[in-house]
């Protein structure tokens, strides 16, 4: 086993174990810090992949803004529920079941196709990966729709987003 | 028109009378009596003229007035049905239609035509009588109208219509017809007054007694039309060939003919019909009904209709009979008719009541007759029969006369005595003559005083029949029978008319209206000159000036006559001894009677009793027939057969059906039916309520679910399509 | 180096894992967390057969980072939108306990 390997299964476990505790975990606070340890390990699993840039958009991102939104929400409706009892469903062990049955069927439809066992290389360096991705996300015969229909939709969500979080009783006091 | 057409008018007029009367007329009393009279009248009139043609012919017998229709054609042969005035019909008309026309006069009279309505006077009960006052103020009662006076007019031209089909006929079968009618009017007219117990009981016991007759008569009536296939007169009785056969044929009674079992069983009929031992018992009781119907029904006509029917029927009775051996039913009849002719006689002698007396007397001369047929006196029976029915329907108007008199006396007196009893009338031959006149002509042609009554010479023709034949028994019992004929006969009249009153009534009593004393002279008439047609020509003296004319008309009737044997002065002398010596021992003994009370009843002590309780012959019925018979109504078939029984059955059957149902609801129908319908509710609901509970609102829960069906459908077609 | 069935399966028991955090989380914003873990395993999933692909070809091949470009966005915009209302609804109704939010129960 070469270094990458290792790096990476040591990143992947890390990644597992985290995800599991955010799911287990008991107390909201630190599930969500579970949360940013899982991110940073898929982060790491994006540079054993050679793209470094979406490991770092995914710290950007996820752990900086999406986390952060999370542990914000997670404070703001902090008071009715926390530390008390299961955060468990009742129906937890179905859920178990499809999860499980779930990740048979996908691994066992992924062992069917014949690349899957193929190693991924290096690739070559010259590949200025991120040049041509920012030149096809704009570019007409590629990519540029999907983008600015990515972006429309942030400007819906954000108007979406303030529309729903106003706070609609200092409206009906005025 | 044709003497034919004319026959046939005869019994309609009177049906017409019944039916006007009935539908539209029966609210008005003198439009009633008006329509019947002109029904009875017409009759009248048309029958004459058809007995006068009738007379004028030769050979009647042989060459009736005859007019036929086919009725019931069965193949060659068939039932016709017809007329037929041969002599003795043409006879039997003669004097049907006048007493009928005599008694429907006589009854407008008798229900008080034009009198006020009564105080109290309810339909069904006899009128009581109503009070006026007159311009004194004074109030008197006098006799009321009676209040079902129609009705009466109606029924006796119904009657009237039976008696002239039985004569005009010439087949058994309208002749049963007929006489079934006049069954039928006998029981209404019986219980005219049915709000009288006593009426009721009579009509019932007049009804079934004479059906008890009619019922053997029938069986006689099949028997001869199975046997011969027609019922028609000329082809039975005029055909020696058929009597012949009949009377060689064996019937199923060991010995005995057809011939002579269906006459016996004709003869059992007759014996209903016309009051003989032992069907005698409703004709006494019949007086319940009005006096019209006594006289007409019970006294000349319907019973009259039974010696009819022996008469007319007599060739088949007598065949095979030649003067010395008697035929079985001639035997019958012989005896039959002797022992009631004395029967009735004695009771007659004890009975206290006008009409019982008449009624008696009436039994014992239809006993008469037929005794005279059971000695082969075939013409003096028709006679008797034509003769009886004058005088007797004269002495029944008589009694009515008489009765009514003495209701007027107790409307005045308002005495509480029986306008009937003869006990407390008396003298009355002063107060009613005409009446009085009457009724001694009709009573001496009864007792057969010589020579000036019809009576004597029929009673005569028998006397001498009977001795011709040889019967000596029945000649003696006839003779004494005629003595006590004659004597009770004058008790009566001695009784009644004789003497001075012996009630106030008696002493009020007044004579009747013309329309009751017009038919009583007329009707005398006949009673003293009819028989001057059949004055034989044996008689010292006078026999022979006139000439036997009954003798050959009807006569002619009969194909064979009995040798002639000598005639003896001896039966001639009996009747002369026995009437004339009645007459004066009954004078004697009755005329110094001056209390209510019989002077022969101590003397004969419980003979008397006997005779006035009619040998408690009722009572015997009573006990025997009438007792069990209830019995087996009342117990065994209403009671066990038909309550307990039946019903138990029909009430079982009930109990099974509730039962049934019962289970049924409780094993079948609530818990499938029933369980069904609910499991089908309640499953619906459970199972809605099932998946209700999938329903949890929780998003996550579908999701949970969603992939897991999702994963199975992969793995399904992972099984399905990649390995197979 | 790492065979491609590595980072297949490892990116299917990521989603496995967020998708059971998803579906037996009482908490809304756990609920989301496990949302984002799935999304997270996507994009490890796309990025990996984005280099399967790159490697085998001569040119530039940049068709998975694209996809994956959008998935960052779109988890971004769900994220903000799911707060703001998870946030709306505990305000209206004192809870985050999406048991409690049984509107749709039939």
């Amino acid at each position: 086993m070469n270094g990458l390997q290792f790096v990476f299964l040591l990143a992947a476990l890390v990644s597992l174990f985290s995800a599991v505790m955010v799911v287990s975990a008991r107390r909201m606070m630190h599930a969500a810090l579970w949360l940013v340890l899982t991110l940073m390990g898929v982060a790491v699993i994006f540079v054993t992949l050679q793209s470094s840039f979406f490991a770092v958009v995914q710290i950007l991102v996820y752990v900086g803004a999406i986390a952060i939104l999370i542990i914000f929400s997670v404070m703001l409706t902090r008071r009715v529920m926390e530390d008390h009892g299961d955060q468990i469903l009742p129906g937890w062990r179905g859920a178990v079941l499809v999860a499980v049955l779930l990740f048979g069927v996908l691994v066992g439809f992924l062992t069917l196709w014949q690349g899957f066992s193929v190693m991924l290389v290096e690739l070559p360096p010259d590949t200025d990966n991120v040049l041509e991705l920012g030149k096809a996300l704009v570019s007409p015969q590629e990519f540029v729709l999907p983008f600015e229909l990515a972006s429309v939709l942030l400007v819906a969500a954000l108007i979406g987003a303030i529309t729903i979080a106003v706070d609609r009783r200092k409206e009906h006091q005025r | 028109m044709a003497v034919e057409t004319l026959i046939v008018l005869i019994p309609l007029l009177p049906l017409l009378a019944f039916f006007a009367i009935v539908l539209f007329a029966h609210r008005k009393n003198s439009l009633s009596h008006w329509l019947a009279l002109g029904g009875a009248g017409m009759s009248w009139v048309l029958s004459m003229v058809v007995f006068w043609q009738a007379i004028q012919i030769e050979d009647l017998s042989q060459h009736p007035f005859a007019v036929a229709i086919q009725w019931l054609p069965t193949g060659s042969t068939g039932l016709n049905i017809g007329l037929q005035i041969d002599p003795l019909s043409a006879v039997t008309l003669f004097f049907v239609a006048w007493t009928v026309l005599m008694i429907f006069i006589y009854s407008v009279g008798y229900h008080n035509f034009g009198q006020p309505r009564g105080d109290h006077d309810r339909p069904g009960l006899p009128p009581h009588g109503a009070t006026i006052t007159d311009q004194h103020g004074h109030t008197h009662r006098v006799p009321s109208i009676e209040p079902m006076y129609a009705r009466f007019f109606a029924l006796i031209s119904l009657f009237a219509f039976a008696m002239f089909l039985l004569v005009v006929t010439d087949n058994l079968l309208t002749l049963y017809i007929g006489w079934e009618i006049m069954g039928l009017c006998s029981y209404l007219l019986i219980g005219f007054w049915y709000g009288k117990e006593s009426a009721r009981n009579a009509m019932i016991k007049a009804f079934l007694t004479t059906r008890v007759g009619d019922v053997f008569m029938l069986l006689g009536l099949a028997a001869l039309y199975s046997l011969t296939g027609t019922l028609n007169y000329q082809s039975i009785l005029n055909n020696p060939t058929v009597l012949n056969g009949l009377a060689q044929a064996a019937s199923p009674l060991g010995g005995v003919s057809w011939a002579g079992l269906i006459g016996v069983l004709l003869i059992i009929g007759t014996i209903g019909k016309s009051a003989q031992f032992p069907l005698h018992i409703w004709l006494p009781d019949a007086m319940e009904g009005p006096t019209p119907v006594s006289a007409m029904i019970h006294a000349a006509t319907m019973v009259s209709a039974g010696v009819y029917l022996v008469i007319r029927f007599f060739p088949l009775l007598s065949v095979g009979w030649d003067g010395h051996q008697l035929t079985l039913p001639v035997l019958v009849m012989g005896a039959v008719g002797a022992f009631t002719a004395l029967f009735a006689a004695t009771i007659a002698l004890a009975q206290n009541d006008i009409k019982r007396v008449l009624a008696y007397s009436t039994i014992s001369q239809l006993g008469y007759m037929i005794a005279a047929l059971g000695v082969g006196a075939y013409v003096a029976a028709a006679f008797h029969l034509i003769t009886h029915a004058f005088f007797k329907a004269l002495l029944f108007l008589g009694s009515g006369s008489v009765i009514h008199g003495m209701e007027h006396g107790v409307l005045h007196t308002g005495e509480n005595i029986d306008p009937q009893n003869m006990l407390y009338m008396g003298g009355l031959r002063r107060k009613m003559p005409i009446t009085f006149w009457t009724f001694l002509a009709g009573g001496l042609a009864l007792s057969g005083f010589p020579l000036v009554t019809a009576g004597f010479w029929s009673k005569d023709e028998i006397l001498a029949g009977a001795y011709a034949s040889g019967q000596m028994l029945i000649f003696w019992t006839l003779a004494l029978a005629a003595l006590l004929t004659a004597f009770y006969t004058m008790r009566q009249i001695t009784l009644t008319f004789l003497g001075n009153p012996r009630s106030q009534s008696a002493e009020h009593a007044h004579e009747s209206r013309p329309a009751m004393t017009y038919p009583l002279v007329v009707l005398s008439f006949f009673a003293i000159a009819a028989g001057w047609v059949g004055i034989p020509d044996y008689f010292p003296l006078i026999g022979g000036i006139v000439p036997n004319w009954f003798e050959e008309f009807v006569g002619s009737m009969l194909l064979f006559h009995a040798e002639e044997t000598h005639h003896s002065l001896l039966p001639l002398f009996t009747s002369l001894v026995v009437a004339l010596g009645g007459l004066s021992l009954g004078w004697l003994t009755y005329r110094a009677v001056r209390q209510p009370l019989d002077p022969l009843e101590k003397p004969l002590g419980g003979l008397y009793t006997l005779l006035k309780n009619k040998y408690y012959v009722d009572e015997f019925y009573q006990l025997v027939f009438i007792r069990p018979a209830r019995w087996l109504a009342e117990t065994v078939t209403d009671r066990w057969l038909d309550r307990t029984v039946i019903d138990g059955i029909l009430h079982s059957i009930a109990r099974l059906g509730i039962w049934l149902g019962n289970v049924l609801r409780k094993w079948f129908d609530l818990p499938v039916v029933n369980g069904a319908g609910d499991l089908t509710a309640t499953g619906t609901r459970n199972f809605g309520a099932f998946l209700r509970s999938l329903q949890t609102g929780r998003v996550q829960v579908y999701a949970t679910i969603g992939l897991g069906a999702a994963a199975m459908v992969a793995i399904l077609i992972y099984f399905l399509w990649v390995v197979g | 180096m790492i065979p491609l069935s590595w980072y297949l399966i490892f990116s299917a028991a990521l989603f496995c894992i967020g998708l059971f955090g998803a579906l037996a989380r009482k908490n809304a914003v756990a609920i989301l967390m496990g949302i984002e873990l799935m999304l997270n395993a996507v994009n490890v999933n796309l990025i990996a057969f984005w280099h399967y692909h790159a490697q085998v070809r001569s040119g530039p091949y940049v068709h998975g980072l694209a996809f994956t470009t959008i998935v960052f966005v779109v988890a971004a915009a769900e994220v903000a939108v799911g707060l703001a209302l998870i946030i709306s609804a505990y305000r209206r109704r004192q809870t985050a306990v999406v048991d409690e939010l049984t509107l749709l129960k039939g």
